[in-house]
């Protein structure tokens, strides 16, 4: 591969990263706070790209016999970067969905020691992690009383019933951990896997253990649920 | 579909580099020809690859761990021009102590202002020893860079939000291994075992024409064995039911050994491993720290270049040895730090 071809990769490299970082496409891949970081890699790859191009355009002769001496650190590995440009620029595949969430288990939670009351508003709009803490390590004791507003979406959960979805991220979305609630009373029905919805429910006291790796999943009383779009942000 | 066309590539990189270069037709052209290619069946190629589930999911997963790579990757790169390019290559060798048990920790101690991978260590302790510093403290440096960094041990923190102890332990255990595999240097080695590299380098550049030089080099080679990694991450990451993982995962000297080897093989760069790592919840602390302290030291393009710097005879003496010290040392800190 020579220098031009690299200049051309770093500026391909360079305007994918910038054009998902500065949409909410990176949203779909890694956390809301690496954004400036990912700007900032954006920019830079595509200095280098230009002062490359510029070089290469200018004294495009010379880098000859300077292609000599580096032939052997300058693999055809470059190549490879091809691969992400097109990932983020052709594809720019969806964030993780029913899939990933039914091959892993739900994800193992700690215990937070402290549960302040709900926040206002009936239904209270809660996160599913901080339901699934409220229910497993709460007992559901800081719920009582309340109706809670649950967002996320369907996939398979044990016993091929669908379980309300989330996923939760570290960094990135390879370590994805989904979080996974059972559904009681007035139950979804007809929703395909990764449609979204908004759930209203109470606190149930039933759980069930994950069968891929022996984690609690706890349950939800349905009251209502309606379908909804897909929200900015997918992981919690 | 897509994964053809990538695929075709990693063919070409491990083919053996050809004793001459390519004719001028070549790069951009195919480059040009490829991406035509690409733009005119995005439709279709998108959509197959949406159409299964597996494949989608293998594809987010590989461009999530590039996009959350790529500010990592990029700045250790910047910064290490920047040291390559400023710092005067003499500043090393003056910095280190005359007898070379000394040199040996001081350089491995050294890695810690070389913010970088470990694709940036291998020329960097070829030039050390260019500059006359002895190999057995440019090893150290080598082992050692690449895993104590300011980069690395950050990455790893923000990995490891809950276990902070893992940066300590990391960054430990790898300067450890560092300066023991330096001392056996020392004592075991063989100077006819290193082809010490001789090839120009920056000189004779201009300041900001050899900064991006080595910005441009960097990335380009680093980056395209990054996408290596994360591409063999994404196919663990799908294709390893999580169960069997947990059989291994149960036991804990099979789990050491089990990610010891995963480490090598995936060969991910050391500033985006933690993240890797992080995500392989079902193994023990102790087993993950050995494959951080492992990968940055022991990984498959590692081995082919420093083959390609060193020679072969150095590298396939080298980095066995390097395997076993670094996999017993890190269970060692994991079973003192980490439990």
């Amino acid at each position: 591969m020579n220098r031009l071809a690299q200049g051309v990769i770093l500026l391909l490299l360079g305007g994918a990263v910038l054009k998902a970082s500065l949409g909410d496409i990176y949203l779909r891949y890694v956390k809301e706070s690496l954004q400036p970081f990912l700007v900032g890699a954006g920019l830079m790859l595509v200095a280098a790209a230009v002062m490359t191009i510029l070089h290469e355009l200018r004294h495009g002769s010379e880098s000859h016999v300077d292609d000599h001496g580096h032939e052997h650190r300058e693999p055809r590995v470059g190549w490879m970067l091809l691969a992400p440009v097109l990932g983020l620029l052709l594809v720019a595949p969806p964030a993780l969905g029913a899939f990933a969430a039914g091959q892993s288990g739900s994800a193992q939670l700690q215990d937070a020691n402290l549960y302040p009351p709900l926040p206002e508003g009936d239904p209270a709009q809660i996160s599913v992690l901080d339901y699934a803490t409220r229910s497993i390590f709460d007992k559901g004791e800081s719920m009582k009383g309340r109706t809670v507003k649950l967002t996320g979406f369907m996939s398979q959960g044990p016993g091929g019933k669908q379980v309300l979805t989330r996923i939760m991220l570290t960094c990135c979305a390879a370590d994805g951990r989904p979080l996974k609630i059972g559904l009681e009373g007035n139950r979804p029905e007809g929703v395909p896997d990764d449609q979204w919805v908004e759930v209203v429910g109470r606190y149930s006291p039933t759980s069930e253990k994950d069968p891929i790796n022996g984690s609690e999943i706890p349950h939800i009383e349905v009251i209502d649920w309606k379908p909804i779009d897909p929200p900015r942000n997918q992981y919690e | 579909m897509r994964v053809t066309v990538t695929d075709r590539p990693a063919v070409k990189a491990d083919a053996p580099p050809s004793p001459k270069p390519t004719s001028r037709f070549g790069s951009v052209e195919v480059l040009a020809l490829i991406l035509i290619a690409l733009v005119v069946f995005r439709g279709p190629i998108a959509a197959k690859i949406l159409e299964f589930p597996r494949l989608q999911t293998w594809t987010t997963v590989f461009v999530s761990v590039m996009v959350q790579a790529m500010p990592f990757l990029v700045f250790g790169v910047a910064l290490s021009a920047v040291i390559a390019v400023f710092v005067p290559r003499s500043f090393w060798s003056k910095a280190l102590p005359k007898h070379p048990s000394l040199a040996v920790p001081v350089a491995g101690a050294a890695g810690v202002v070389l913010p970088g991978c470990e694709c940036g260590s291998v020329p960097i302790a070829g030039s050390l020893m260019r500059r006359g510093v002895t190999p057995a403290a440019a090893l150290a440096f080598l082992l050692a860079a690449p895993a104590i960094n300011p980069i690395v041990l950050t990455a790893t923190a923000v990995a490891f939000p809950r276990n902070p102890e893992m940066v300590v332990a990391r960054g430990g255990a790898s300067l450890i291994v560092a300066i023991l595999m330096g001392w056996l240097w020392l004592r075991l080695g063989k100077a006819e075992w290193i082809k010490i590299p001789h090839r120009p380098d920056l000189d004779g550049m201009s300041k900001g024409r050899a900064f991006w030089a080595s910005c441009r080099h960097d990335i380009i080679h680093a980056g395209g064995f990054l996408v290596i990694g994360a591409m063999a991450a994404a196919t663990i990451n799908i294709f390893v039911p999580e169960q069997w993982l947990q059989t291994l995962a149960g036991n804990p000297v099979i789990s050491v050994i089990a990610l010891a080897l995963l480490a090598v093989l995936l060969s991910i760069c050391s500033e985006a491993d933690a993240f890797v790592a992080a995500s392989l919840t079902q193994f023990s602390l102790t087993s993950r720290l050995v494959f951080l302290v492992v990968g940055p030291m022991v990984d498959l393009k590692l081995i082919s270049m420093q083959a390609g710097v060193f020679g072969r005879r150095f590298a396939f003496r080298f980095a066995p040895t390097t395997l076993v010290v670094a996999t017993v040392i890190a269970s060692l800190a994991g079973l003192v730090l980490l439990s």
